[in-house]
């Protein structure tokens, strides 16, 4: 039974599009207020386990709930309560109404939608409210597809990739509007490929690969301590050596003792999260 | 963006509880009514495809009734009234199978009702909406062709109460079949691109065997019969004996108006589309999986 402050729980989630297994075993559980990213390369399986979640797809195999609810059989209550962003849906919109009539349009589906000209104005379309759709760029298409996913006030948003082809300027509001929403208790799952963007928003990350979650953890302690140890190198006579540790200071120390004061080329690095990404995500290769 | 912060604090909670969600859904009329209404809009904003749409059957009316004016019809009617009965029914199956085939093919390419699916609007209000566009369009075009054919050709319009019931049902049937055909259709084309295509072949081709841009009496007798298995031969006969004088029943094929035949193949047609939408329907593309 699913626990009052589980937003979703995923077990053993599998997807086979004809004999090629896009999601093969996916186990992920959000709790209700988190923000969740979901990090994998392109191809990784996050657009599809995301559409199982979002009611559009249907399961192989495993086990769904989202907010209580199985998405392949659940109604209209259901997903009232949830906010969809597509991925790169922006050519839907090519379209002669404006702004504002889109999203009160979107608003009368819900029982208890916000204000349209106040969810207008918290993507910051303000200005281009009383536009033509068709007159938009793409970053402010975008905007009005977040606009549709939460006027609606969802419990529980999707945003599949939502940054991509963005600036970094256009990136960095988008990122504070989903901070502005994850601060009013929305539910966040986020699929993106920019770790950074993993590593602003979520508070939990499980990365993706090869339709496998590889780990799942707070950006800071992703891939375990064992991905995160130490790396000494070190110039000898026979070359560049090398060795990972959990105790660097030791390990300096016992070679300032062995060469009698400096160590020849001595660097002693941590991984970035960039790094045991890398590593995760090529494991799956 | 710089909004964005102020305007945080006044962000409302998310909603817990679900037990008023159910009873505050809007209904399938409301939200159906309030997709007709962004229908209408987004249909009647385009201004120069609204245009070329509406006038292009009015045009080739004209056309048509000048190139074949010295053949006259006879039996005390003029060739302009054998095509403008002709032309409505052909306007019929045009506002309503090719707006709808393109339209919808064209939306499920883009992910729009991809889009409206992830919502709870009721799958019915989508269905409401485009119904509302096609009764506007098709009664525009009508009143549009009747007009100009009462302009250029004295096409008169039926005084008897018989002949106007038996407009408002071929009519009702008529925008109801190829409505729903037109939906089926829309399943077929592969993407955006291809819908003009893949929908206007078949109705064209229907429109040149069925008495709508060639009088009946000149498609040879076995495309006649091809026609015949299809609803647009039928609608375009009944419009004639609406439109013409009796006495032009002796130029049917049949040599009756065949109100009853064509009733009941209108209504086959009706059934068969209903099966096929109900079977093909589809909120995704092809190309999303």
């Amino acid at each position: 039974m699913l626990n009052a402050d589980t937003a979703v729980r995923v077990s053993g989630l599998r997807k086979q599009y004809g004999d090629v297994d896009a999601v093969s075993g996916v186990d992920i559980d959000i709790r209700r207020g988190e923000v969740f990213a979901l990090l994998g390369p392109n191809g990784a399986g996050k657009t599809t386990t995301v559409e199982i979640l979002e009611g559009y797809r249907r399961r192989d195999g495993g086990t769904v709930e989202v907010l209580g609810e199985d998405p392949q059989r659940a109604g209209r209550a259901w997903r009232a309560r949830i906010g969809i962003v597509l991925q790169l849906a922006s050519e839907a919109e090519a379209t002669e109404l404006t702004v504002r009539e889109m999203v009160r349009h979107f608003a009368g589906f819900y029982p208890r939608p916000k204000d349209p000209d106040e969810v207008i104005g918290l993507v910051g379309l303000t200005a281009k409210a009383r536009s033509r759709i068709h007159q938009l760029s793409g970053g402010q298409l975008r905007r009005l597809d977040v606009a549709l996913g939460i006027v609606g006030s969802p419990e529980l948003m999707f945003l599949d990739e939502p940054t991509t082809g963005f600036d970094p300027e256009a990136r960095r509001q988008f990122w504070t509007l989903i901070e502005d929403l994850s601060g009013s208790g929305t539910t966040i799952l986020l699929t993106t490929h920019y770790l950074d963007e993993a590593e602003a928003l979520a508070d939990r990350v499980a990365v993706i690969s090869g339709g496998r979650i590889r780990a799942t953890g707070p950006p800071a302690d992703l891939g375990g301590r064992a991905a995160r140890a130490a790396s000494v190198s070190w110039q000898d006579g026979d070359g560049r050596r090398s060795m990972r540790t959990d105790e660097p200071t030791r390990v300096v120390a016992e070679l300032g003792a062995r060469y009698g004061g400096e160590v020849p080329g001595l660097t002693v690095t941590r991984p970035t999260l960039e790094d045991i990404y890398l590593e995760l995500i090529g494991s799956a290769q | 963006m710089s909004a964005m912060a102020e305007r945080s604090a006044t962000l409302p909670r998310a909603p817990g509880g679900d037990g008023a969600v159910e009873a505050a859904l809007p209904g399938p009329w409301r939200a159906g009514l309030a997709r007709a209404g962004i229908e209408l809009k987004t249909f009647f904003r385009d201004k120069q495809s609204v245009a070329f749409v509406f006038s292009l059957p009015a045009v080739l009316l004209v056309l048509l009734g000048s190139i074949f004016r010295g053949m006259a019809a006879g039996h005390g009617m003029t060739v302009g009234t054998l095509f403008a009965a002709g032309l409505i029914g052909g306007g019929i199956a045009s506002t309503s199978f090719q707006y709808l085939g393109i339209g919808i093919a064209t939306e499920r390419d883009r992910g729009m009702l991809k889009r409206l699916r992830g919502t709870p609007m009721p799958a019915a209000a989508y269905f409401i909406g485009k119904t509302g566009l096609v009764l506007v369009c098709t009664v525009t075009e009508t009143v549009l062709l009747i007009a100009v054919g009462m302009l250029i050709d004295n096409l008169h319009l039926p005084t008897a109460p018989g002949r106007w019931w038996t407009f408002t049902w071929v009519f009702l049937l008529g925008t109801v079949c190829f409505s729903l055909l037109g939906i089926a259709i829309s399943s077929l084309p592969k993407s955006a691109r291809s819908a003009t295509a893949v929908v206007m072949m078949p109705l064209t081709v229907l429109q040149f065997i069925s008495g709508v841009y060639v009088p009946a009496t000149l498609v040879p007798t076995w495309l006649r019969d091809v026609a015949s298995f299809f609803p647009l031969k039928w609608i375009c006969q009944a419009l004639r004996s609406v439109f013409l004088p009796q006495q032009a029943v002796v130029l049917e094929p049949a040599g009756s108006w065949e109100h009853g035949h064509t009733a009941l193949v209108l209504l086959a047609w009706i059934v068969i589309g209903l099966v096929l939408c109900l079977t093909t329907f589809r909120w995704r593309s092809s190309r999303d999986g």
